[in-house]
């Protein structure tokens, strides 16, 4: 069988779908219903492009379509995530055969709640990619010029590297995560676009840098090349927000749709501050001698 | 000198290349896109990328035959000198990204691992697990983030290009977007715009693309005076999961690992596949093409599976056509490792497990050969003139198109694994030539008047305002959306008829007669997503008239563009002086063809009667003189013979000519 495992023995012929729809930051948050034609082989997105075209509400109410986010609805671009039946993930490959076999009566989505809402489904994830910034998560080589191949690399180390690299910084980990609150900060009278934006920068730099950044900081310390900023990106690791916020709930690795390890990247985190941070501060303690030496 | 300002619409591969090389030139780079760049479609490519390497070499391998496959998968179509360049830098694109650190598979002893991709008999591919486009954009992603932290580059993520601005000359100089978010609308002064924005796959309603690849940006640029090129070569892949939302990609990498497409002999055999006997088995593409097996280009492997279940009926279940793509016969172990990403797509999608299961896939809209027309500057090794300010840059002056969106690469018919190389080679090579662009021109970006910004914001502003507030008509954009993708995939996709595209050209008219008046079921002015996809809408019609009306008009077969009527058969006779003379005729009639139609199908957009107007332009086929196309033709050998007296016949006689030009 081309769908998945047939269900057909009572196949709704509509399914009721219960959006949260907020129309801008800072409104209040209203549900809103609304009834879709079934047809097999559907999945969250085809539901929201079914209400996108409808835009009418059980009651026959026109409303605005549900704004959301969605690129390439095969699980490999990280767009999609919200809160679907109270679980956070990918709309793409939430099947809605599945989702009636858990729930017949409705299907309910809301956006993830630990980003500032944009509106309805649509959320606001700059601070996941500003994580990776704080962390350098790139290979740091001297030009793009023709300078030849890089390394020879051991099939095992890119075993371990792959899964790593196929984190899509959707999100998942940090909707799950007790330690990551959400920020939403609003530009306030007198202040302009430029000084707004160096406030949020502050704020996304000092709070907890989740799951996510955390596995990419070790993705980099392992590579050949990449090993170069080890010690920045651990500072970084070591910093306000850093590895040590962690309460260890490994919810992260639970809620990866990629199911990357990121628990035992946490781990090895960890483990790689603790050991400079001692490192750290014998040199630190050093350095403060030669200075008194020179006074 | 000045400082050089650039902007950079689309962050896919091409896109993200073209920034971080131009940001290592010191050019700020304002770049735009519609996602979050690390989200552009660039990561649903699975298979690999294309270089000759160090082991295809000793197997007689080169630069040079990878850019002959290139050329010939291509049917000649492919401008020759671009395809050279590129073909000589995969090697260094490939040591690049290796570089940059992307996790490419390994061999046991650490080299990068290779596999064979279609239209090739050669292992040239690297790749990463199954998700190789992924990890080449996740590079690329990273450098432009760097580049971002140090001050280059500054992204404008989830905005909507609306068109270039050009000055009283003519000259592009920057672009008018916006904000999804805002709504706000306005201006990117610029000494050289990039549009790298990828294909057109929206056009066909569900195909193997992102929800945003509707080629509206290329559309207008296209209708702001920008040549388009080969809209009518769209390339259908062979092996496609059928869905509802999309027609999610099953790579060709499953065939290159070793995976078999098959159809049981007898129709709709009712047997589970794994109870059929291989007796009763059709492997119809090895049973056809022997050399090539199930690696034979993809239209031609799109083709024999359409037949297969259109005109024989043997379509693996009878509501619906799919053939097997069988791995079973394959090591788990060795599936997980390099296919992995693909077979979890399937199981997550499916709720079958490959690994055990034979698949079922189906054909789907998967590529755009043609795109926005560009130059280049031919060198006089016949490959490209490094720098030089022409190289990809549009008929408009200072506007540059690379990636998916241009059109001069893949010809009739694109090889797997050659779209990634083709990206980044177009994005890194054209640093230079816009820089050197850039050097030499007396107004930049900051001179741009304000007049001429004020113009170009102000004729958005008035269509958005428009829009919302309505023509008074109430066609929905959903609606018409789904309409064109309907008529598209009837009439444009593996098998075209005159009729059919007739019909289908004056469908299209009266859908854009009614996208223009369509009503918006949201008229606010926040993150309205209605009015961007209404937008986007109206703009796909004017590139799908191009499409339709270079199909009408392209009486002939050639790569992905087939017309049944217009077919060369296959040589009848057996007595073999009749099977010579009737390859003679053969060859004397693909000499007339060509004639007439190896050229570029070249659209200008006439908004005065809202229709393209089509011309044709020669194809630069000065350094492998096109030969006909002959994988699994009856009477192929003779036909071969024949051409190639011919060939040498031809040589001959340009030696003896004195040296002239």
């Amino acid at each position: 069988m081309i769908a998945p495992a047939p269900l057909k023995q009572n196949q709704p012929s509509q399914i009721r779908v219960r959006v949260l729809r907020q129309d801008g930051p800072g409104q209040d948050p209203y549900w809103q219903l609304f009834d879709i034609d079934y047809e097999r082989e559907m999945n969250v997105i085809s539901v929201l492009q079914k209400i996108a075209a409808k835009a009418t509400t059980v009651d026959g109410k026109k409303v605005s379509p549900v704004a959301w986010d969605c690129g390439c609805l095969e699980e490999v671009c990280g767009s999609c995530t919200m809160v679907i039946n109270g679980r956070v993930r990918q709309s793409c490959s939430a099947l809605v055969d599945r989702l009636l076999q858990d729930n017949p009566d409705e299907i309910v989505l809301q956006p993830m709640t630990k980003f500032p809402v944009v509106r309805d489904l649509l959320i606001d994830r700059q601070r996941l990619f500003n994580s990776l910034k704080r962390v350098k998560a790139w290979v740091p080589v001297d030009s793009y010029y023709n300078l030849g191949p890089g390394e020879r690399l051991p099939r095992v180390d890119q075993e371990r590297a792959y899964p790593l690299s196929q984190c899509m910084s959707c999100g998942c980990c940090l909707e799950a995560c007790p330690q990551f609150n959400k920020i939403e900060l609003t530009q306030e009278a007198g202040e302009t676009q430029e000084q707004f934006e160096a406030r949020k920068q502050a704020a996304y730099d000092t709070a907890f840098i989740g799951a996510h950044a955390i596995s990419q900081a070790m993705l980099f310390n392992q590579h050949p090349t990449g090993k170069a900023l080890a010690g920045e990106r651990l500072d970084a690791l070591m910093g306000p927000g850093g590895v040590a916020t962690c309460g260890n709930a490994q919810n992260c690795v639970a809620v990866c749709p990629k199911e990357i390890p990121l628990t035992t990247s946490i781990a090895r985190a960890g483990r790689a501050t603790t050991v400079a941070a001692i490192k750290n501060w014998f040199e630190g303690s050093g350095e403060k001698k030669e200075q008194r030496v020179g006074e | 000198m000045a400082q050089h300002r650039v902007v950079v619409v689309g962050g896919g591969l091409a896109g993200l290349a073209a920034t971080m090389k131009l940001a290592e030139l010191g050019v700020k780079v304002d770049l735009i896109s519609l996602t979050p760049v690390k989200r552009s479609h660039s990561v649903c490519a699975q298979g690999g990328i294309n270089s000759c390497n160090d082991q295809t070499r000793q197997l007689g391998d080169s630069e040079w035959k990878h850019f002959d496959d290139t050329v010939y998968g291509g049917d000649f179509l492919n401008h020759q000198p671009p395809c050279k360049e590129m073909a000589f830098w995969a090697p260094k694109v490939i040591d690049l990204m290796d570089r940059l650190g992307v996790p490419f598979n390994r061999t046991g002893e650490g080299f990068i691992d290779r596999r064979r991709f279609g239209g090739t008999l050669y292992k040239r591919t690297a790749f990463a697990g199954a998700t190789t486009g992924q990890q080449l954009l996740y590079a690329l992603d990273e450098q432009v983030r760097r580049q971002e932290s140090e001050g280059m580059v500054k992204k404008y993520e989830f905005w909507d290009f609306l068109g270039p601005i050009q000055d009283e000359t003519g000259r592009c100089r920057g672009v008018v977007a916006q904000d999804m978010v805002s709504m706000e609308i306005r201006a990117f002064p610029a000494d050289a715009a990039v549009v790298a924005t990828g294909g057109n796959g929206l056009l066909f309603g569900k195909s193997t693309m992102s929800v945003f690849c509707t080629g509206s940006a290329a559309s207008r640029c296209f209708q702001a005076g920008a040549k388009f090129g080969n809209g009518e070569f769209i390339q259908v892949h062979p092996t496609a999961i059928p869905g509802a939302d999309k027609l999610r990609l099953m790579s060709e990498s499953a065939r290159g690992e070793g995976g078999r497409v098959w159809v049981p002999r007898k129709p709709h055999d009712s047997r589970s596949p794994k109870e059929i006997p291989q007796a009763d088995r059709s492997y119809f593409l090895e049973e056809r093409y022997p050399k090539y097996g199930n690696l034979v280009p993809r239209d031609i492997a799109t083709r024999e599976i359409f037949d297969i279940c259109v005109n024989e009926g043997l379509s693996v279940e009878t509501d619906r056509m799919c053939v097997y793509l069988d791995l079973t016969h394959i090591p788990k172990a060795e599936l997980d490792r390099k296919l992995g990403g693909i077979l979890e797509i399937y199981e997550k999608f499916q709720g079958v497990d490959p690994r055990f299961e034979p698949m079922k896939i189906f054909p789907a809209v998967h590529y755009s050969m043609g795109g926005l027309w560009a130059d280049y500057v031919k060198s006089a090794d016949g490959g490209l003139l490094p720098g030089a300010p022409r190289n990809q840059m549009t008929n408009i002056e200072g506007l540059y198109a690379i990636g998916e969106c241009d059109y001069h690469y893949h010809g009739a018919n694109r090889l797997g694994a050659n779209s990634l190389l083709s990206c980044i080679f177009s994005g890194l090579f054209i640093g230079p030539s816009i820089t050197n662009y850039a050097a030499n021109q007396k107004g930049g970006h900051a001179e741009l008047p304000s007049s001429v910004i004020d113009a170009s914001v102000a004729s958005q502003q008035r269509r958005h305002a428009q829009l919302l507030k309505g023509s008074g008509g109430d066609e929905n954009p959903y609606l018409i959306h789904q309409e064109l993708g309907d008529v598209m995939t009837r009439s444009a996709t593996v098998v075209r008829r005159n009729d059919q595209l007739r019909e289908a050209i004056a469908q299209v008219d009266d859908l854009h007669q009614r996208a223009l008046r369509v009503s918006l079921s949201d008229g606010g002015n926040w993150t309205n997503q209605n009015v961007i996809f209404a937008k986007a809408v109206q703009d796909m019609i004017p590139v799908a008239k191009t499409l339709l009306h270079g199909a009408l008009q392209r009486d002939e077969c050639r790569g992905a563009h087939y017309k049944p009527a217009f077919e060369k058969p296959s040589l009848t006779a057996e007595e073999p002086g009749e099977r010579r003379r009737q390859a003679e005729q053969w060859c004397d009639e693909f000499e007339a063809n060509n004639r007439r139609f190896l050229k570029s199908t070249i659209a200008v957009w006439d908004s005065n009667s809202n229709q393209p107007q089509i011309s044709y332009e020669d194809v630069d086929t000065s350094l492998i003189p096109p030969r006909p196309r002959l994988y699994g033709l009856v009477g192929a050998d003779v036909i071969e013979e024949v051409w190639k007296e011919r060939a040498a016949a031809r040589a001959e006689q340009k030696a003896a000519q004195p040296a002239t030009a």
